[in-house]
């Protein structure tokens, strides 16, 4: 990462991040609300782990903690073994909606995290910036405001913002919603490339389970609110990946076991008869509560029944024993 | 510098298309028939709008104000009452509003002051500002300040603490320093804010500085529309009036020019 090459080695500083029983809750008193409970697990090193959970089970929040946003009420943060304390730029995040600066044009963007940490001069940094650019098609909108430029650009512009500064962990909370399909299956390859090219620890959040199975090495399946994982499916899909691999029958079958799983979560909010929104809500936190401890994986259930990346799995898992 | 920024961004193409089109042709056509109007409902005694002086008695005056020194000399004086106390409340106002946007422990001290102080129109501080400052030059310089103050201030507090927390998130994450975070993130983030407050404390301020001369002076434009009315003079009235209205027009269109320079990506369309 000091060598300051021009090029994006693949999983060159790729960084593992390991959480353990993290807990979180927002409010006080009776309106107190449990987000997350007893979430636990590994973002591999130089995989691309993705979370898949209901819809305001507490994703973003977990997002959150990881970049260091949100300090957890307990439990452990730690990458590459040391304990998060604040957001920094060897974890960065790619947010839901742009977060590009509306103030800035598409280059001063990209090149906003060199700029600030001052470890390049000027022409280094802006040789990387074009360079970036040229790789998601944005050389020709370098000098074009946030504001002019389509939802894709955004996202690809956000994305590359991003890598220039080649965090140990790129974390993705759900960045291509509110995409059309057209710009998301496009946006998805794009994102897939990327990732193949430099196999940087990836953590990509999102709803969509057919986006979930389509990049993953690994799906994290998230309970109810409050929320911790369920599952964790590893899909065996050879990479580069590519859309017809969809119908394979690896494919299918994590297909299926996420959508028994995510069912089963779905089927739990459902069963109070709640009507409203509210209801719901309360349905998942009263529910998740009941059945948040037996349903958790621990970090001991992560290890991989494979033994091919056994050895950083087994650092981690010793790593967290240790304490 | 101004001249810098003229010639820079200047399109003499697309300057001509925007004067001249059909809504500027309607829009000198309506002016046309206005001033028929008046000038018929004058002659025709028409109650009331009759005893206006006519747009011909007004040309006619106009022509000779146009040559007398006081008559510019009155401009003078209200545009530096303007310059001087807006600017003022300017740079007075954008810091103070920053620093109550951005740190609470000062916004709880301060804002409730300005909470008390806000709903007095600055026209009411007239009597009190006369009496407390030693000129009546310095007493309106104020009440014209407190006009640009409260508004600029106001603006910025509610565009500081309307920023989106992704934009600070993201440049914490993107390694920041604290300064970063404030001259490249906050403070472009503010800039429209700002410029909000400055059209509207712009338009304020030539309301304040108009009444306060007719009040407490003996010299700017609001005291010649006062002296001509006091004078009997009527054409000298509106002349006056017209004169209030193009300055605060041209101080306007002038905050307008600057604030757009500020945030070039608000015009991007």
């Amino acid at each position: 990462m000091h060598t300051a090459t021009t090029q994006l080695t693949p999983g060159m500083g790729a960084g593992e991040m390991v959480v353990e029983s993290v807990a979180k809750g927002f409010g006080v008193g009776p309106l107190r609300k449990q987000v997350l409970r007893g979430c636990s697990f590994v973002l591999e090193k130089g995989k691309l782990t993705v979370l898949i959970g209901p819809s305001g089970c507490g994703k973003s929040t977990l997002v959150n903690a990881l970049a260091g946003y949100e300090t957890p009420d307990s439990g452990k943060v730690l990458i590459d073994g040391q304990p998060v304390t604040g957001p920094g730029p060897d974890r960065l995040v790619v947010f839901q909606e742009t977060a590009l600066f509306p103030w800035m044009t598409t280059f001063e963007n990209v090149s906003y995290g060199p700029r600030v940490q001052r470890k390049l001069p000027e022409r280094e940094y802006a040789e990387e910036t074009m360079k970036l650019l040229d790789l998601v098609g944005l050389r020709d909108f370098r000098d074009k405001y946030p504001a002019q430029l389509s939802g894709g650009m955004q996202r690809r512009a956000e994305l590359v913002r991003a890598m220039i500064n080649r965090p140990k962990v790129m974390l993705m909370d759900e960045p291509f919603r509110g995409l059309d399909a057209m710009t998301r299956a496009l946006m998805q390859e794009y994102y897939v490339r990327l990732f193949e090219e430099h196999r940087g620890t990836n953590l990509f959040v999102t709803s969509e389970l057919e986006e979930a199975i389509f990049l993953a090495d690994n799906l994290l399946i998230l309970t109810n609110r409050p929320a911790c994982v369920k599952k964790v499916i590893r899909v065996d899909l050879p990479r580069p990946r590519t859309f017809d691999m969809m119908t394979s029958a690896e494919y299918q079958r994590c297909k299926f076991e996420a959508l028994e799983l995510l069912h089963e979560e779905a089927m739990k909010s459902f069963a109070s008869g709640g009507v409203n929104a509210a209801d719901f809500i309360e349905a998942c936190a009263q529910l998740g509560q009941d059945q948040a401890q037996p349903t958790c994986l621990g970090l001991d259930d992560m290890a991989p029944p494979e033994v091919s990346d056994g050895a950083g799995q087994r650092k981690a898992d010793g790593a967290v024993s240790d304490r | 510098m101004t001249t810098a920024v003229i010639a820079q961004g200047f399109n003499w193409t697309r300057c001509r298309r925007k004067i001249a089109n059909i809504s500027t042709a309607r829009g000198i056509a309506a002016i046309v028939v206005f001033t028929i109007v008046w000038e018929l409902c004058t002659r025709l005694h028409v109650p009331i709008i009759g005893n206006v002086p006519a747009p011909s008695a007004v040309l006619a005056a106009l022509g000779k104000q146009l040559v007398s020194a006081e008559y510019w000399l009155s401009w003078r004086d209200s545009c530096l009452r303007i310059l001087s106390g807006f600017v003022l409340a300017q740079v007075l106002g954008i810091p103070l509003g920053l620093l109550m946007g951005m740190n609470r422990t000062a916004r709880e001290l301060i804002y409730p002051v300005f909470e008390i102080m806000r709903p007095i129109p600055p026209l009411a501080w007239v009597p009190a500002s006369v009496i407390f400052w030693p000129t009546s030059e310095m007493s309106m310089m104020f009440v014209v300040f407190l006009g640009g103050f409260f508004t600029v201030v106001l603006n910025i507090v509610g565009g500081a603490r309307s920023i989106d927390i992704r934009y600070i998130r993201a440049a914490h994450s993107l390694g920041s320093s604290r300064s970063d975070i404030f001259w490249r993130v906050m403070l472009p983030a503010t800039l429209p804010s700002i410029v909000v407050g400055m059209t509207v404390g712009m338009g304020i301020t030539w309301a304040v500085v108009v009444a306060a001369e007719m009040i407490a002076s003996r010299s700017g434009l609001g005291f010649l529309t006062w002296r001509a009315y006091v004078a009997g003079e009527y054409p000298l009235i509106i002349i006056g009036m017209m004169s209030i209205g193009i300055a605060g027009y041209m101080s306007s269109a002038l905050i307008r020019f600057i604030g757009s320079r500020l945030t070039p990506w608000l015009r991007v369309f």
